[in-house]
């Protein structure tokens, strides 16, 4: 019989012998050693909250460390849930590459619910990491990966909660550099106040040429101070230090110029990008949590980039070029994978994963080996094209064929014509019919709205288009059964698109064509029953467009809004729009600006954009012309397939186009399960 | 007509096997679906030849008999697989115990014997040890007294429907106080009833008969579970089984 080793128990601070500090939220002195571990404290509240095993940690694949073992400590954050963050490839990529070094460690940290929030103030338990429970305030860096902008307001709460100063003026040299990446890093200027630095681009290189900045200033006696660390980080490629950057504004509002404040910093911040995915196979372990998760399955990603050069999309603009990973690279991924981690289903990610130059030889060579298994292989959205039911029937070959999703975008061919993803109505039904007649029960087709130029008449396109599909479905499965989900949602304009300069909808248009398309979907019922429409009212994407857009002005708005009561603006039973644009109009009036000047007013070539000094390698004049050829109606072509069309990216960052085909197929294996 | 899976159903289970295992330390904060999960893909990784159901999403065959509450640990919680191949139980406990995250701990693993009935047949009540910390053994004692002597003691438990009154005296086979200065240690046996009167709610009614309100939450550890003899000693509900493959053994060893 094995008995259970009582944990000693630790003396807990009543409430009556809390530091008064604790209270306002910021300061947490106490005895706590650097890299301590928290739990012995967080465990009673654990006991206290709903789900207690997102905060436990204990992961399948999690790695801890020895603090004293190592000179550099990274604590990675995705400001979201748990089981929002879990599954994020990205900070999965860099929480594997960090700890494989000698010298670092990375843990991670989520946000918290306010619900154990609330219990960690009044107990004085810091913003803690689930590996070991360490303080992130103890912490060399504090790494957050930005997906979303609607993220900012939890970074706040995580830095508050750790007791490290809001602003990066107020840090000191114990505190950790808080560095921003992910795909809103691109416009890190409404968060400009908070953060230390933002990495632009890849980082899988970046961060270990942060760890080495930092490990050489520790090693030196932390020389300089913070100022120095940081004047030290902002000359590494890629890493942008908003403080030695000022920006004046003009008499219109508009930014004047943005300068930088020392010589020793670049102009211009580029971005990273890294080479040949072969020799990056992150992540070798993916985690896999006890909780549930929003994903469950494993990703292998197959390629990074994307040149199709869909207008509205940012990460098709900054992720450029095309970097694919070998046939023979996946499928070393996929086995090593499944042995790691036992999941069920592996996805193989991409931003439209068909265009790789060998998927059809990949999905049906992995179909083969994983035949018998029960081993599910998918693929994310992907693009209206015949060729994806084909792949999609490869790999669900002896499955259930439940969904299949295409993302059309716009609803009408005019459109997609402005938006660059352009599709015939003809090819668009004939491909969901195929898939139908294929055994697919259900088809989900993607859309925006709000889009530029579109007008009512385009978005009621996508009800004749569900119809059309329904009806031709019927007919080609001869199944009453069948399915179309139609999912919509506000379109917000992104920085570093030739749509940056697109007036965004307004919250009311949106819903005002949401409502008209949804009368005309319900118009049949015959035909509706058949047709379900998800989509989400216009208001959070107009707070999303104000973050997207936004100068540094905008972060007294999102300090406010934190500093109401605003957490989780991703989850709609927590976000207060009204909060928002109470805050906005308070902040931004003193500029004499407003949240219309940031989310539906159009900008003119020659306005200077909060991120003009960001690079993300694309031509600014490129992307104007792109502009101007979207408002004309004109398409641009693949440059995996036609000529170079000087977007600007490869030539700026010593790049190219990696694709293949290599002509290799995969080696046969002992598989998992077999 | 709908598509119908291609080739033979799957291969019939040959072998049932079943395991004890322990949650343990800050692994007692994961449900019974978060378990689960961690089990079935355990399973895979250890590559223990499961058999599954027909169909287009076969399910391995996993049965799961009385989990115990998100936050108890527990050392005795019970499950049965359904194997296409026969296994050794020790090198499947093995297999999958290395397959797990540290604190979900494969304790046993016997052969189910044949025709010995169901193992959730041999499992009504459960052993728990409840730390109280900050309550001194003496108060705990004389709090259990109270608790003992009342005939009824009506406690508000939350479930799916909302907060509903169950009697959490009734189910209590025997409890007693033990523990060491500053924290309480309480032993209860408590019966499997509809709905389950759980650590909470025996906590519950002990501040309901003698106002025990301990500062801090409770620790519970379920120690055993199994049937409630007549002398009220929760019996092993592997033990049948072992005792078969024993017997089995003591046959070969004649022959």
């Amino acid at each position: 019989m094995v008995t259970v080793s009582v944990a000693t128990l630790t003396h807990r601070r009543r409430s009556s012998e809390r530091d008064p500090d604790a209270a306002t939220g910021g300061v947490y002195p106490g005895p706590v050693m650097s890299g301590e571990s928290l739990y012995p404290r967080l465990e009673p509240l654990l006991a206290q909250v709903q789900k207690p095993i997102q905060y436990v940690g204990g992961e399948l694949n999690a790695q801890v460390k020895a603090w004293d073992d190592v000179a550099v400590h990274w604590a990675l954050m995705y400001p979201d849930a748990y089981e929002v963050g879990l599954p994020n490839q990205g900070l999965m990529i860099l929480y594997e590459v960090l700890n494989e070094r000698p010298d670092a460690l990375a843990e991670r940290t989520y946000a918290v619910w306010p619900d154990l929030a609330a219990l960690m103030r009044e107990a004085g338990v810091g913003q803690f990491t689930v590996d070991a429970h360490r303080a992130v305030r103890d912490f060399d860096v504090l790494g957050v990966s930005f997906a979303t902008e609607l993220g900012y307001t939890n970074l706040l709460e995580a830095l508050d909660l750790a007791g490290v100063p809001l602003h990066a003026t107020d840090r000191d040299e114990s505190h950790p550099v808080v560095v921003a990446g992910g795909h809103a890093a691109f416009n890190p200027e409404p968060i400009a106040d908070f953060v230390d630095c933002a990495v632009l681009g890849d980082g899988e290189q970046a961060v270990g040429d942060i760890t080495d900045v930092v490990a050489a200033w520790k090693q030196q006696g932390r020389p300089g101070g913070r100022e120095e660390l940081l004047a030290r980080l902002a000359r590494v490629d890629g890493v942008y230090v908003p403080r030695f950057y000022a920006v004046s504004y003009g008499p219109d509002g508009a930014i004047a110029a943005v300068t930088r404040t020392r010589a020793d910093v670049p102009a211009r911040v580029g971005k990273r990008t890294v080479m040949d995915l072969d020799e990056w196979p992150y992540p070798k372990t993916p985690l896999v949590p006890l909780a549930e998760s929003v994903h469950e399955r494993m990703s292998v990603e197959i390629f990074r980039g994307c040149t199709r050069g869909c207008r509205f999309c940012q990460a098709g603009m900054i992720t450029r070029p095309v970097r694919e990973r070998t046939i023979t690279g996946i499928g070393s991924m996929v086995d090593q994978g499944l042995r790691a981690t036992g999941y069920e289903e592996v996805g193989l990610l991409s931003l439209s994963s068909a265009d790789h130059s060998e998927i059809g030889q990949v999905a049906k060579e992995l179909a083969d080996r994983y035949e018998g298994t029960n081993t599910g292989l998918s693929l994310p959205s992907t693009r209206v094209d015949a060729f994806n039911v084909t792949l999609a029937n490869e790999l669900s070959r002896n499955g259930r064929r439940s969904g299949l999703t295409f993302a059309p975008e716009g609803g009408s061919e005019r459109i997609r014509r402005v938006i660059n993803k352009t599709v015939s109505k003809e090819d668009l039904v004939a491909t969901v019919t195929t898939a139908y007649a294929n055994g697919w029960q259900q088809v989900k087709l993607y859309f925006m709205c709000g889009l530029p130029t579109e007008t009512d008449e385009d978005v009621l396109e996508i009800a004749e288009l569900a119809v059309e599909v329904i009806r031709a479905g019927r007919e080609a499965s001869g199944r009453k059964d069948i399915r179309c989900t139609v999912s919509i949602g506000g379109f917000v304009p992104k920085p570093h698109t030739p749509f940056q300069w697109a007036a965004q909808a307004s919250a009311e248009t949106i819903d005002h064509r949401l409502r008209v398309l949804r009368q005309a979907i319900n118009a049949d019922r015959r035909i509706g029953r058949s047709i379900g429409l998800r989509y989400h009212d216009g208001k959070p994407g107009v707070i999303e467009g104000l973050l997207s857009r936004g100068d540094r002005r905008v972060g007294r708005v999102i300090e406010r809004v934190w500093r109401e009561g605003g957490r989780f603006d991703g989850w709609s039973e927590h976000f207060s729009f009204e909060r928002w644009t109470a805050a906005a109009g308070a902040e931004l009036a003193p500029f004499g600006v407003d949240l219309d000047w940031f989310t539906t007013r159009e900008r003119t070539q020659d306005e200077v954009l909060p991120w003009d000094h960001l690079d993300s390698g694309l031509d600014k004049e490129w992307l104007w012309d792109d502009w101007q050829d979207a408002l004309s109606e004109e398409e641009v072509a693949d440059c995996r397939w036609t000529p170079c069309y000087d977007c600007g990216v490869c030539p700026t960052n010593g790049t190219e186009i990696q694709i293949g085909p290599t002509g290799r197929s995969l080696l046969p294996l002992t598989v998992v399960g077999r | 007509m709908a598509r119908q899976p291609e080739g033979p159903p799957p291969p019939p289970t040959v072998q049932k096997l079943r395991l004890r295992y322990a949650k343990r330390g800050p692994l007692r904060f994961a449900s019974h679906r978060d378990l689960a999960r961690a089990l079935e893909r355990a399973l895979r990784r250890a590559q223990v030849p499961m058999a599954y159901s027909a169909g287009f999403t076969p399910h391995p065959k996993i049965s799961y008999v009385g989990a115990a509450p998100t936050g108890a640990a527990s050392e005795a919680e019970y499950l049965e697989i359904g194997l296409a191949q026969r296994c050794d139980p020790e090198a499947v406990r093995v297999a999958l115990d290395d397959s797990l995250p540290p604190g979900i701990d494969v304790l046993e693993c016997v052969e189910a014997a044949e025709g010995g009935g169901s193992l959730a047949d041999r499992i009504d009540a459960t052993r728990w040890r409840i730390e109280l910390p900050g309550i001194e053994s003496a108060e705990l004692e004389s709090a259990v007294a109270a608790l003992l002597a009342a005939g009824e003691v009506t406690v508000a438990k939350r479930t799916k429907n909302g907060l509903r009154d169950v009697d959490a005296r009734a189910p209590i086979a025997s409890a007693s106080a033990g523990g060491a200065a500053g924290c309480a240690i309480l032993h209860v046996v408590v019966r499997q009833v509809t709905p389950a009167v759980r650590p909470d709610d025996v906590v519950a009614a002990l501040a309901a008969v003698a106002d025990l309100r301990p500062p801090s939450p409770p620790r519970a550890v379920r120690e055993a579970q199994g049937r409630l003899d007549d002398s009220g000693t929760v019996a092993d509900p592997l033990g049948p089984d072992r005792a078969a493959r024993a017997r089995c053994q003591g046959e070969h060893a004649a022959v």
